[in-house]
């Protein structure tokens, strides 16, 4: 209390904020499908993190003996590859287990990529109105005409693939956004009497964009992230489908099934592994995005 | 109303510059354009090359150039095929559409009627049914439901072939992979769009002066939803078309984005431009009529 009165509101603030932090946490494991999201989601990154430690083998191993040996469940599956091997005997399992890093840091990545661009973009339009409003308006409209992953296939090809230019590449495909959402709530907040109040006070723009407008829009830039993980995620995954990967040392999921696709009529398991760990990461993902929105933010769509 | 009118035509005519200017710089973004097309070649040749292609001048005089070129359809040869190539995309151009559109009437057949029975009997067991469809659909790569679905009707039970296009058969792989991308986000936005009218006073009142209970779904409540689902199915048209080229690839389809796709690995940059140019168009098209079928079926608007 030595700060005299200021004390007590910021107090008061902090405190409100706490709660609302576990009413938030709190709905989000009371519903069995984000909390079930969430523990898969754990387990991914974990695979990630300690990729050496978890994966049973060196994923660059190649064995010219072993190669497409079956799961360990059909004829002629061996121990040593639970998912089986793929056609230069690589073991599928440990390469699904080095594509978790691929995936996750491409995807979170990218978004952060795309959050920086689009939440600022968003603010400048909602805040200064008028003829910048327009101009970046119409930027969105602009991109919104192509078919993104297209414009990041030609982009990737022209720059050279490689992480840095995936990452970059598929966060400038999704900023706009961000842009849309923080603008709309930029024009609504712009009004309220906070705002007013502060700028009466004599608080500058960027005073005022960053510690009144912003903060007010996190909530829907924390669910609009999460589910945009999610998006990354699967565009990483197609556009190393579609030949142009990240060009990293380890293996990514979506090289992994079009890999497989050569080989669907003799190998079912080279590409059905790694699209099943996509589809459990993406819909974990979605699942807990989902459950942000209507714990914290009903109005993002 | 006719002042709206001028005003999306500007706003037309804008976002086409700005899709030439996108366009444009797909082949200049890496600062060399000629490195890009040749990597291999001599000095010599490169720099005859970027004599030739003007790559000398200035930025903006060289996309003025492109500009032009653009609006009278010379997007310049295709270095793999030899050939002009804008007529090589648009002659995939049908094929891509048929694609699309067997897809996208699949997902309304499916969609619409879910959408309605969902948003009626909310909390139901279909509606939670409907509720894990969409969540699985959007979360499977395209590419890999393709594959699935050779493995499965292709492989396993040799009902269908594997790929090409030589039959009627040959497209219904490929569409029922598209739909199932494109039906959970056309599901969701029927149920939201129905959900958002169906409790509104005049449903309420229908339904009090004894109009049946089809009748109020259809002559009252989905008549005020179609506006909503008209646009962000315009919206929407993009993720398809992105599906409809991830789809060909799998299954290739002979169209154009399995062009796309193939030129991009050769980095045969006139076709690239060529076919993002036109996939743009596509879109750009579509998204002006859902405008003005907005402004056609929006009565607070015909009125003034």
């Amino acid at each position: 209390m030595s700060i005299g009165t200021l004390a007590p509101p910021l107090e008061v603030a902090a405190a409100a904020r706490l709660a609302e932090g576990s009413r938030v946490w709190r709905k989000l494991v009371r519903n069995p499908a984000a909390l079930a999201g969430a523990v898969v989601l754990v387990l991914v990154i974990g695979a990630a993190v300690f990729a050496p430690w978890v994966a049973p083998q060196d994923p660059a191993r190649q064995s010219l003996i072993r190669r497409f040996t079956p799961p360990i469940w059909a004829e002629g599956g061996k121990s040593a590859h639970v998912l089986g091997t793929d056609q230069v005997g690589r073991d599928i399992l440990s390469r699904i287990v080095y594509g978790a890093r691929v995936s996750l840091l491409v995807g979170v990545a990218a978004v952060a990529v795309s959050l920086t661009v689009g939440v600022t973009l968003g603010l400048l339009a909602g805040f200064l109105h008028g003829r910048v409003d327009t101009v970046i308006t119409t930027v969105v409209d602009v991109w919104l005409s192509f078919p993104q992953l297209l414009l990041a296939l030609a982009f990737v090809a022209a720059l050279g693939p490689s992480p840095t230019t995936i990452i970059v590449v598929l966060g400038l495909t999704g900023w706009e956004r961000y842009t849309r959402v923080v603008r709309a709530e930029v024009l609504a907040l712009r009004e309220k009497d906070f705002v007013e109040a502060a700028r009466a006070m004599g608080a500058s723009a960027a005073r005022t964009i960053l510690r009144h407008l912003l903060p007010n829009t996190f909530s829907s830039i924390i669910v609009l992230s999460t589910l945009q993980v999610a998006q990354a995620i699967l565009q990483e995954a197609a556009l190393s489908f579609l030949g142009v990967g990240s060009g990293s040392a380890y293996p990514t999921w979506g090289q992994m099934i079009a890999l497989g696709r050569d080989f669907v009529s003799v190998a079912w398991w080279l590409s059905t592994f790694p699209g099943l760990a996509i589809l459990v990461t993406v819909l974990a993902i979605n699942l807990i995005g989902d459950r942000l929105r209507d714990a914290l933010d009903p109005r993002v769509g | 109303m006719l002042t709206l009118l001028i005003r999306r035509v500007v706003r037309l005519a804008v976002v086409l510059v700005g899709v030439t200017l996108i366009t444009f710089s797909i082949l200049h973004v890496s600062g060399d354009p000629v490195s890009l097309m040749m990597p291999e070649a001599p000095e010599a040749d490169r720099v005859a090359l970027r004599a030739a292609m003007g790559f000398n001048d200035a930025l903006p005089v060289q996309f003025m150039r492109f500009l032009g070129n653009t609006a009278m359809g010379n997007f310049g040869q295709s270095f793999f095929h030899r050939a002009p190539a804008l007529p090589l995309v648009l002659e995939r151009m049908p094929t891509t559409l048929l694609l699309s559109m067997c897809a996208m009437g699949l997902s309304l057949a499916l969609a619409i009627p879910l959408g309605i029975i969902t948003a009626i009997r909310r909390a139901s067991f279909i509606d939670y049914g409907a509720t894990a469809v969409v969540f699985f659909g959007t979360s499977m790569p395209v590419f890999w439901t393709g594959i699935m679905l050779i493995l499965l009707f292709a492989v396993q039970l040799r009902v269908l072939p594997v790929s090409g296009w030589e039959s009627w058969a040959s497209l219904v792989l490929p569409t029922i992979t598209l739909a199932t991308f494109s039906t959970p986000l056309l599901l969701r936005i029927v149920r939201s769009s129905m959900l958002d009218v169906i409790n509104l006073d005049y449903v309420r009142t229908a339904r009090a002066k004894g109009v049946s209970e089809w009748l109020v779904i259809c002559r009252h409540a989905l008549i005020n939803a179609a506006l909503p689902l008209v646009t962000v199915a315009g919206l929407q048209f993009g993720l398809l078309l992105t599906g409809a080229i991830i789809t060909e690839t799998v299954f290739a389809v002979p169209g154009m984005g399995r062009l796309i796709v193939s030129a991009i690995r050769q980095l045969d940059f006139p076709i690239v431009q060529a076919g993002v140019f036109v996939f743009a168009m596509i879109i750009v098209i579509v998204n002006f009529t859902v405008d003005l079928l907005y402004i056609y079926l929006n009565p607070q608007i015909r009125v003034r």
